[in-house]
């Protein structure tokens, strides 16, 4: 079976023993070769959980159904080896802090070397030359002398564009980044994501972005998901999420980070806190928090992600979306 | 470099440090650092990492000795070191503040109720049922409850343990506090209620704040003005709206760009950010 | 059996050093959730030690005779109606002495760990909370003081002050005390760095204080940890220096004492009274070792 996308997550529900609601509730995202997709959500929305799903990283001692597809084939109850086939070849993770992703006491060119001898059984020289290559194409100044050093060495920006290298030692298609730059400087930022851009752009990658920032997602994906306790609430192009968010959690979201230009007037933030495993809720999850909850309507039964009919390309899990489009104008 | 310029004094700040210089051995931490907090007022600290911003926050409310500089809080300098318990409490009544790490700043084993109830008691304030009405009120104050004060802060959410931070040092009503990244660590959604309480604060209170972020939308929402820092030494000084609309600096102009916004081109930020760190 | 006492007691990096603090005030509930939370094994070995604990507590009642007196009609004897568990050499009722023995041999090691970890506390607290050259100072005569084996700095203590309860205790009390202010001492270096000491130093508090009262206690269970691993050890020790002939004298009961004194029974094949006391230290060497270990990692768990 073979599918247009590179990365096809269908109705992933993941339940641990324990908790109060899934960790994932029929999940579903597609991402495609040569596109950006961003996944937003805030702490225990299963954002990560969502993309280690990609790799066939399921939480331990959890209950999984539904589908994850990398290039068709399906990882849910995967065995071993297709496991391992997809982790070196298809896909590759890049995670948020370098620092603990790196063994501090071995170089540079052991941790990206390593994985090619043991796996592929390259020899020393050919891998060599391959990390010199890739550590080139991460736009690191000097590859031969950053190859000879150790982790410490590095500042923080520097040492993921060394991680960025070391997910593409296997040339993978899909590149899953787990919030790759909230670690770095805010200016550092823009460097890593410039490079994932081009990389991305050079390479035909399939990109998934894992984000907290709403606005970091609106300004280099071209499609952006939103998650909100283990759902999938809206999904969008980019500028259309941006200009016109559809579900209220977006809508509270994008108002609740000030604006850098243009009048200055007092936020508007969601009240109450992100739900945490241990709670949940009859209905929609957010209604607890939503300024347009309908009492007896959103508390009653969870909305499903439908595609809105006026907007083409476009769903939200929301009852009210279509009303809402009306009565919404965030961000000018 | 651009020489910075300093907003003109006012007649009697509430804060006004002076020149302050910190070194770690061979590294220069700051250096160079003077600025002025009229009452009533909020000035930004900006940076990013190495810039010196954190330990110009230590330095505030004595964590870090100066190498030299003074601080005068009230016309009043702080010594950088101090003895016995009225010096103490004198050092406490001055400056305050909340740190970065809503999860490590709070005393996991004691409740958020009695950890306050504890600062009150330490400065004086003996009276049981004085000191719970007051607790009461403080926590009133950053949105917590009852429910909130009896609970341990491992019971707490990000955004409910940082307000607890924010009444434990409003608790000592000091003439300063210091918000060293306080929001960075929170949910963005949470991040919003803690900024409006901020503004709410400092508007109630008529405290003076130092709020030192990485992140100019969020200094411009709770600050009149920005001093920003670049590898311990200050660059630009000046009301945020100017800081803003015509920022001097090729530093400040960096951090401005580097926000995430609508037809964002990271590869030009990636540029000017190599010929900002090119030696000369 | 004494070859393998002579080797040093715990590695001090067992329970987590680098992990460990503690979110939760022990207590009850929390024993509970603790005790409840843990595996078989760590529930059997901890009925184990209140039932030795009890029995010691208990034992002039719980002896069935005076296992100091000699009945010298019944030397070497098997288990019998009058003698249950049979007699050593001098005559001595086994189960009796097992009883009795059982004081002795649980009260050495408690005053081992409680004056190590109250001492160690004291010094890993000072020099982990002063850091710099005091630190460095204290540091390095703590590795001194880790080079000698326990054993040996005990035997020398009883070259000196003579043998008994006393001067062995104390000996060992001082070899162990590295362990525990190691221990302390990495962990106060932690948490020093934590925000909510620098919170209580900004609001007024004295450092002693912060240092004492709010400190401390974050860092105690681990500690209490360290220490009942730590009993385990002590007791081994000790047994080994009393049947060595140095350590508690004869007639009191003690279980190392016992064994020694048994070698003649064993020979003439009553093995029971070496036999008994040697499972004896096993049982509680081990119980103390997996209830340490287990709260250890328990504590070290629940950091992350």
């Amino acid at each position: 079976m073979i599918s247009q996308y590179l990365l096809e997550i269908d109705a992933l529900t993941v339940e641990l023993p324990g908790a109060a609601r899934p960790v994932l509730d029929a999940v579903g995202l597609q991402v495609a070769a040569g596109e950006v997709v961003g996944l937003v959500g805030e702490s225990g929305s299963g954002k990560s959980v969502t993309a280690r799903s990609a790799l066939g990283l399921f939480p331990p001692g959890a209950r999984t159904t539904g589908r994850v597809l990398v290039e068709g084939a399906d990882l849910v109850g995967a065995d071993a080896a297709r496991l391992r086939e997809v982790r070196t070849a298809t896909a590759a993770m890049i995670f948020q802090d370098p620092r603990a992703g790196i063994n501090p006491v071995r170089r540079i060119c052991d941790f990206l070397t390593e994985p090619l001898r043991l796996t592929h059984g390259w020899s020393r020289r050919q891998a060599q030359a391959w990390a010199l290559e890739l550590l080139a194409a991460v736009g690191l100044p000097d590859p031969p002398r950053h190859l000879r050093q150790f982790p410490h060495e590095l500042s923080g920006g520097m040492l993921q564009r060394v991680m960025i290298a070391g997910a593409l030692a296997g040339e993978p298609k899909l590149l899953l980044c787990d919030e790759p730059t909230t670690a770095l400087d805010v200016s550092t930022q823009a460097e890593i994501l410039a490079l994932l851009g081009r990389l991305q752009r050079e390479r035909g990658l399939g990109l998934l972005l894992i984000t907290h920032d709403i606005e970091l997602a609106a300004a280099s994906c071209d499609r952006v998901y939103v998650m909100y306790a283990g759902r999938i609430v809206e999904s969008a192009r980019a500028d259309e999420l941006f200009g016109t968010p559809r579900h209220p959690y977006t809508i509270g979201l994008l108002g609740s980070s000030p604006p850098l230009t243009g009048p200055l007037d007092r936020l508007q933030p969601v009240p109450g806190a992100p739900m945490g495993l241990n709670e949940s809720a009859p209905g929609c999850a957010f209604a607890a928090r939503c300024a347009f909850a309908e009492p007896g309507r959103c508390d009653r039964a969870a909305p499903e992600l439908l595609p809105l009919p006026e907007a083409p390309g476009r769903s939200a899990a929301c009852f009210r979306a279509s009303e809402l489009l009306l009565t919404t104008e965030v961000h000018p | 470099m651009t020489e910075p310029q300093s907003v003109a004094p006012q007649p009697a700040p509430l804060l006004q440090v002076t020149d302050l210089r910190k070194t770690y051995g061979a590294t220069v931490a700051v250096d160079g650092v003077s600025f002025a907090l009229p009452p009533g007022g909020a000035l930004g600290l900006v940076g990013e990492s190495g810039s010196g911003k954190t330990t110009t926050a230590r330095m505030l409310v004595g964590l870090e000795r100066p190498d030299s500089g003074s601080i005068k809080v009230l016309g009043t300098p702080l010594a950088p070191v101090v003895h016995g318990r009225a010096a103490r409490l004198a050092r406490a009544k001055a400056v305050q503040i909340v740190f970065q790490d809503p999860y490590l700043s709070l005393d996991a084993r004691i409740g958020v109720g009695a950890t306050i109830d504890g600062v009150l008691r330490l400065h004086g304030l003996s009276d049981r049922v004085a000191r719970a009405a007051r607790v009461r009120e403080l926590l009133g104050q950053v949105g917590l409850g009852e429910r909130e004060a009896e609970a341990l802060p491992r019971k707490l959410s990000g955004g409910q343990r940082q307000r607890a931070a924010i009444a434990r040092a409003l608790a000592v009503e000091p003439a300063v506090l210091v918000l060293d990244e306080a929001v960075s660590a929170l949910d963005v959604s949470v991040q919003a209620q803690v900024l409006n309480l901020l503004a709410d604060i400092r508007r109630e209170a008529g405290i003076g704040l130092v709020f030192v972020s990485h992140d100019l939308a969020v200094v411009r929402y709770v600050c009149d003005e920005a001093l920003v820092l670049h590898r311990g030494r200050p660059v630009e000084h000046r009301p945020m709206a100017e800081l803003l609309d015509a920022p001097a600096h090729p530093y400040t102009r960096l951090l401005l760009a580097s926000v995430p916004h609508p037809g964002w081109d990271p590869d030009d930020i990636a540029r000017r950010r190599r010929e900002l760190s090119r030696p000369g | 059996m004494s070859s393998s006492t002579t080797t040093s007691p715990p590695s001090p990096s067992q329970p987590s050093p680098s992990q460990p603090t503690l979110q939760r005030r022990p207590g009850a509930a929390w024993l509970r959730r603790g005790f409840l939370a843990h595996g078989w094994l760590f529930r059997i070995c901890l009925v184990l030690l209140l039932l030795f604990v009890l029995v010691a507590l208990l034992a002039p009642w719980l002896a069935p005779q005076d296992p100091t007196i000699g009945d010298f009609a019944n030397t070497m004897a098997g288990p019998s109606a009058d003698h249950w568990l049979g007699t050593d050499q001098g005559g001595h009722d086994t189960f009796s002495a097992l009883l009795e023995g059982a004081r002795t041999s649980l009260l050495g090691p408690l005053g081992v760990v409680v004056f190590s970890s109250v001492c160690g506390m004291a010094v890993g607290l000072f020099s982990g909370w002063r850091g710099g050259r005091v630190d460095a100072v204290i540091g390095r005569v703590l590795d001194v003081l880790f080079a000698f084996p326990s054993l040996l700095l005990a035997i020398l203590a009883v070259a000196l002050f003579g043998k008994g309860l006393s001067a062995p205790v104390l000996a060992m009390a001082v070899a162990y005390l590295p362990y525990t202010a190691r221990l302390v001492r990495s962990l106060t270096a932690q948490q020093k760095n934590r925000p909510y000491v620098a919170a209580y130093l900004v609001q007024g508090h004295a450092p002693v204080y912060v240092a004492v009262c709010r400190l401390l206690p974050n860092i105690a269970p681990t500690v209490l940890a360290q220490s009942t691993v730590n009993f385990g050890y002590a007791l081994l020790d000790l047994a080994a220096l009393s049947f060595l002939g140095l350590g508690v004298q004869p007639p009191t009961p003690d279980w190392g004492a016992m064994i020694n004194q048994g070698q003649g029974a064993v020979l003439a094949g009553q093995p029971l009274s070496a036999v008994l006391p040697a499972l004896a230290v096993v049982l509680v060497v081990v119980a103390f070792n997996v209830v340490g270990e287990q709260l250890g990692d328990h504590l070290a768990g629940r950091e992350s």
